[in-house]
């Protein structure tokens, strides 16, 4: 075995970016690990039903199912014959000095590695609404897994609300499947959905058009332009959507379901842990981790995929595959060619910049929220909480992380961090990127200590 | 197969059933459900928040979140969305007696 063969590359994620990250170094010569929290390889995207359901890729993926059979075989493929190996349903809940803590089937392992490719992913881009602490309030990534992966609906009468492709794909699928959707609504106004589509229809004319037909397929459910007032429950969880029409008008629309979700967050926690640095992206309104056009983020690791940046499945695939190149780059071993994946990458980022014009960040919302509204739904910390410690300690992220107990909870601020972000900044009277973000900490995710006890 | 609780099936229906106990009353899910899916398609809520007086039942369903831990009558606390309801399974949406 050669040098660099024996070089061990650690990949943390299975969905497109990592399963095209992996199969680049196998064909290279090399045998990854590959870490995963799925029981079997596909990301959420292409997440795969349990043995024994019968939905064909067709009807599970739509249009894209060529896409997802493909890496779900070339992944499944290389597994059996052993070119890699698969630590699924696993969690890297740690990276201290090369090596990842893997919570796995009820304990911790540790798994070194000399070079580290994160294809974490992305979850959805939530803003607190008044109410959105009840029960039977969900992401819109939840309802659309929740769909694909058990063939339900998480309600009977469902409300979907925020803004960005998967509003309109997610409404559009169950109202396919059946389910029973009372109303879709968008915060994006109409005049800045069109401008943000003629950037779309410039560099994907199939995928844009696409997006106009099913959300043609939404009927008068469709409203843009609106605002979320507040979710109104019973002892049993939602009851009702109030919001109101870009005219001022209010409705109340009973539903016993919300999704809510505007475009993506990438999950970044890993990143942070092993030493990356942000920036602060005004386009995405988020931190993302700095790197270069290949995806290297330097002292031997990488990053591939929505983790990074935000282009969606297919951006995924190309950067997994760039992020490998990188990698077998700096080990010395000969790639194949990138110019075409670097090319197709970059009309990837015109569409996302399209999109992110087209359906903003309800920043203005999240900065108007009202004090006794819930902003972190772990611990129930309010925005007045969050307003208060800021005019007790600054407009510091960290400081009013460990004052308000905002991002403390055991999402970690997965869910509150940017709200809360737009909450500081307004109240001290700053730009959001000033505030800062909350510092990641080991583990990412919950761990039983018997988990570690067990490892001795 | 018309539900008691907040899951509508709209599909791959066709699967054996599966019996589990929520708060000691006997339930029926389908093989392949998740903890999540079999307990919502019982009731309307998996636990009650520590922080408020609300019910919760999940959020995001991809394992990020944490609002869909449950308990057992033994063995540890689940992740609702990312386990697999088994036969027999004894599950709680309050923390049982013996863990205290």
């Amino acid at each position: 075995m050669s040098e660099t063969s024996s070089q061990r590359v650690v990949i943390v994620g299975a969905g497109p970016a990592g399963i095209r990250a992996a199969a680049a170094l196998v064909e290279a010569g090399l045998h990854p690990v590959v870490i995963d929290e799925g029981h079997c390889a596909g990301g959420q995207i292409y997440r795969r039903p349990p043995a024994g359901f019968t939905r064909t890729a067709e009807q599970l993926y739509g249009p894209e199912a060529p896409k997802a059979r493909a890496l779900h075989m070339l992944f499944d493929r290389l597994a059996k014959e052993g070119r890699l190996t698969h630590c699924a349903a696993s969690s890297v809940i740690a990276a201290q000095e090369g090596r990842l803590h893997v919570l796995g089937e009820g304990r911790v392992q540790m798994i070194g590695y000399d070079r580290l490719i994160l294809a974490t992913g992305a979850s959805d881009r939530v803003a607190p609404v008044p109410g959105w602490q009840n029960a039977g309030v969900y992401s819109l990534g939840a309802a659309q897994i929740a769909l694909k992966a058990q063939g339900v609906a998480l309600g009977r009468r469902i409300v979907l609300m925020g803004s960005g492709p998967l509003l309109t794909l997610v409404g559009a699928q169950l109202v396919k499947a059946g389910a029973d959707v009372a109303a879709v609504l968008d915060t994006s106004p109409w005049r800045q959905q069109m401008r943000g589509a003629v950037w779309g229809l410039a560099a994907r004319p199939l995928v844009a058009l696409r997006g106009m037909v099913l959300r043609a397929r939404l009927g008068g459910r469709y409203h843009a332009d609106v605002t979320l007032e507040r979710i109104e429950a019973d002892e049993q969880g939602v009851a009702a959507m109030r919001w109101r029409d870009p005219g001022g008008r209010e409705h109340r629309t009973p539903c016993d379901m919300i999704g809510m979700g505007w475009h993506l967050r990438a999950e970044t926690h890993l990143a942070d842990l092993v030493g990356c640095t942000f920036t602060y992206d005004e386009q995405w309104r988020q931190w993302l981790p700095r790197t270069d056009q290949m995806g290297r983020a330097g002292n031997g690791v990488y990053l591939a995929g929505d983790g990074v940046r935000l282009l969606g499945a297919d951006g995924a695939e190309i950067a997994g595959r760039l992020a490998a190149a990188a990698c077998l780059a700096d080990l010395g071993i000969p790639a194949s060619a990138t110019g075409v994946d670097l090319r197709k990458l970059a009309r990837l980022e015109r569409f996302a910049r399209g999109l992110a014009y087209a359906f903003p960040w309800p920043a203005a919302m999240a900065r108007a929220l009202p004090d006794e509204a819930v902003v972190c739904r772990c611990e129930n910390v309010t925005a007045g909480a969050v307003r208060q410690s800021v005019d007790f300690g600054g407009g510091e992220a960290n400081r009013v992380k460990s004052l308000s107990r905002v991002g403390m909870g055991r999402c970690q601020g997965r869910y509150c961090q940017l709200a809360a972000v737009e909450l500081v900044a307004a109240q001290a009277g700053c730009a959001a990127d000033a505030v800062g973000r909350f510092r990641g900490q080991a583990p990412v995710r919950p761990a039983p200590v018997g988990a570690f006890l067990r490892d001795g | 197969m018309i539900t008691a609780g907040r899951i509508v099936r709209l599909a791959e229906r066709d699967r054996a059933e599966v019996y589990f106990f929520l708060d000691g009353q006997i339930c029926s899910a389908l093989a392949g459900d998740t903890v999540l899916t079999a307990m919502l398609a019982s009731g309307h809520a998996l636990r009650k928040s520590e922080f408020g007086p609300e019910p919760r039942a999940g959020f995001c369903l991809m394992g990020a979140c944490q609002d869909c831990w449950v308990w057992q009558d033994e063995g540890p606390r689940i992740r609702a969305c990312s386990a697999f309801v088994t036969q027999g399974m004894r599950l709680h949406t309050t923390q049982p007696e013996s863990w205290t």
